[in-house]
């Protein structure tokens, strides 16, 4: 097990390639560490850069520029078995030719174990991964949801391995398997106190299997922290958009010395103290509320914007409103319980602590 | 479930085609094999006494001793080599157009075209083989050498279809996903290894597929021998299926029939054999825990 460091990492394909012009960088600046022991994910939209960065960490690539530190010692250009770097694939990753017993077995008798030892560490691997009835079964037989399984304990078979490295393990998963293979998941990070990194497109995801969550955005990560800080404290509009179902409200205002914040034809209120530090920073700012945080009302009240509702989606919990306000759509949630309507005329107001603002995508305050 | 047996009448013309191309024939040779019949006589019933006559004859017999090593020797020799081929064309760029087109010309070239340029290659005075043999002191002479005949058509054969079995392995390579690799080297697999457990077992498929194709295609060679010796010098390339046809053309049409359908019999009862243990070969089955 180890901590797992990025420091100053580049990578760039076309230098890879010998295009030395105007290369494009696939990621950049990336600084982040990992504590040894800990569950984290890196999310972000399909060709962001996680897939790179999971195979600098992994070993398979070594970064244009940067290093790679493992417990602090340099392994930048160590291969990805001599880090001892476990990776599960998207699509399940097994030997069809061999057996569950040959396949668990495979990296030791690569690494010249002796069969008694090889055959204690694989029933006990077998047995963490509740696979133990499966070991005589060829491994091609298998479903997805086992072959994943399988390509976990071939990760872990290792006693000194490194870290687990999770590639969007779930993809090629029936949704009724999913939740098993993700409980697994977790539960082998928490018992054995792995190190390991899943990689996924789908906050849902990663929020539920991760303490700490890396959230990229094309070639840069944009933000660490737990899902709360995520959800509740996001550092830019990205990860606002991003994070949560539906995301963030987002909106154009322009903020004055007493408070008021002007968007799109009406205003609402802030503390002066708030506005006079925004007002720093200039006087032209993004504005984001999650959906449900605004108080939303079907009678007037102090401080609220008024709007038509456009939309009401029940999801059976609560249902999501979408308000127009002139020209703006607004998302919010009411209670399974009011009574609303499309068409209806609908207060919506923002408690200030809630509301964030930003700057060229990135918070002010 | 109910089914609608009008659906057969769909089926009607197929059937008939087939069986006028193929059932029919086979019926008729089916009536051949267990009559006596020499030309201008009245057939005669035997019953089964062409197949024992068959089975006694030596002529028969070293026929298909010489068909079984030739297409042993074929497989042995074409399918390791198809697989090498494969392993070692360019995986992108300029080079796949220019290895699959070169791969292509051999199996483009009609089997007789084949039969007659190899035969001009061949020739003991002007040929390009005999003319290089002999600069290495090698006296070579494809219509009267026992050896060098049956070697020539070996040779042929190899250069004819192990293109097939070099693009079967090439398209079953190219479909290995990268992620196989990248698990094998984590894994800390050697090369050996990487072959032995990630492209053999992916390739099994179209290797099954190349070994019954090459495996049934041999076995019924007949151009080839034709054209280049007639079968000789003596009998040393008359195969199965120049066997069989000399037998019918001599009009020992009981013979010839026995003979083809003990040929047909063996040629499926190998086929199945071989599709059965290569599906089984590595499918991780035979392994224990």
């Amino acid at each position: 097990m180890a901590t797992i460091q990025l420091k100053d990492i580049w990578h760039s394909y076309d230098i890879e390639e010998g295009k030395t012009e105007n290369p494009q960088y696939a990621v950049e600046d990336i600084n982040v560490t990992y504590e040894n022991g800990s569950a984290v994910a890196l999310l972000g939209p399909s060709g962001c850069g996680k897939t790179t960065l999971l195979k600098i960490i992994s070993g398979l690539t070594t970064p244009t520029k940067g290093q790679v530190l493992f417990d602090g010692k340099d392994v930048t250009e160590l291969s990805a078995k001599e880090r001892h770097i476990a990776q599960v694939f998207q699509f399940p990753v097994v030997y069809d030719s061999m057996n569950v017993y040959g396949n668990i077995a495979f990296p030791l008798a690569n690494d010249g174990v002796d069969s008694a030892t090889i055959r204690k560490r694989v029933y006990e691997v077998a047995e963490i991964m509740e696979i133990s009835s499966l070991l005589k079964v060829p491994a091609g037989k298998l479903n997805p949801a086992d072959k994943q399984k399988v390509s976990l304990g071939r990760g872990i078979v290792r006693p000194n391995t490194a870290a687990v490295l999770l590639d969007e393990p779930l993809t090629v998963i029936d949704p009724k398997a999913q939740w098993g293979l993700r409980r697994k998941l977790k539960q082998v990070q928490k018992e054995l106190n792995f190190t390991m990194i899943y990689v996924t497109h789908d906050q849902h995801e990663a929020l539920t299997f991760a303490e700490e969550v890396t959230v990229m955005q094309v070639g840069k990560i944009d933000q660490t922290g737990t899902p709360k800080d995520l959800h509740e404290d996001p550092q830019s509009t990205f990860i606002g958009y991003f994070i949560g179902s539906p995301g963030m409200n987002m909106m154009e205002c322009s903020v004055d010395e007493s408070g008021t914040v002007k968007f799109n034809g009406t205003s609402f209120n802030i503390s002066k103290k708030r506005a006079s530090s925004l007002l720093e920073h200039g006087d032209e700012f993004t504005f984001g509320i999650r959906p449900e945080y605004i108080k939303f009302g079907l009678e007037k009240s102090k401080n609220a914007v008024s709007g038509v509702v456009k939309l009401v989606e029940d999801t059976g919990a609560y249902k999501i409103v979408t308000t127009t306000l002139d020209t703006l759509d607004v998302k919010s949630r009411a209670p399974e319980t009011m009574e609303v309507n499309e068409g209806d005329v609908a207060w919506l107001s923002f408690p200030e602590e809630e509301v964030k603002f930003y700057k060229d995508g990135k918070k002010v305050i | 479930m109910k089914y609608d047996n009008r659906a057969w009448l769909f089926l009607v013309p197929a059937l008939a085609v087939m069986a006028l191309s193929a059932f029919i024939p086979l019926m008729t040779v089916v009536n051949y094999s267990l009559h006596y019949i020499f030309s201008g006589s009245i057939p005669e019933f035997v019953g089964f006494a062409n197949f024992v006559q068959v089975m006694r004859d030596p002529a028969f017999q070293g026929a298909l001793g010489r068909q079984l090593l030739f297409s042993i020797s074929i497989l042995a020799v074409e399918i390791p080599l198809g697989i090498a081929i494969a392993l070692s064309m360019p995986k992108k760029g300029i080079g796949v157009a220019i290895s699959l087109v070169l791969l292509g010309i051999p199996l483009l070239i009609p089997y007789n075209v084949v039969g007659i340029v190899w035969r001009l290659f061949s020739q003991s005075d002007i040929g390009l083989i005999a003319e290089v043999l002999s600069w290495v002191g090698y006296e070579y002479n494809v219509s009267l050498d026992p050896v060098d005949a049956p070697v020539t058509l070996f040779l042929l054969d190899v250069w004819h279809w192990t293109p097939l079995v070099a693009l079967l392995s090439y398209a079953g390579y190219l479909a290995i996903p990268d992620a196989f690799y990248r698990a094998a080297e984590i894994d800390g697999a050697s090369r050996w290894k990487v072959f032995r457990y990630v492209i053999l077992p992916k390739l099994r498929p179209v290797l099954v597929l190349g070994f019954l194709l090459r495996f049934m295609d041999s076995f019924k060679i007949y151009a080839e021998p034709l054209l280049l010796t007639g079968g000789g010098p003596g009998n040393t390339t008359t195969f199965m299926s120049l066997f069989v046809a000399r037998k019918a053309q001599s009009y020992e049409l009981g013979y010839a029939g026995a003979s083809s359908l003990i040929y047909l019999f063996i040629v499926i009862v190998m086929s199945y054999v071989f599709f059965q243990l290569l599906n089984k070969l590595g499918s991780g089955e035979s392994q224990k825990a």
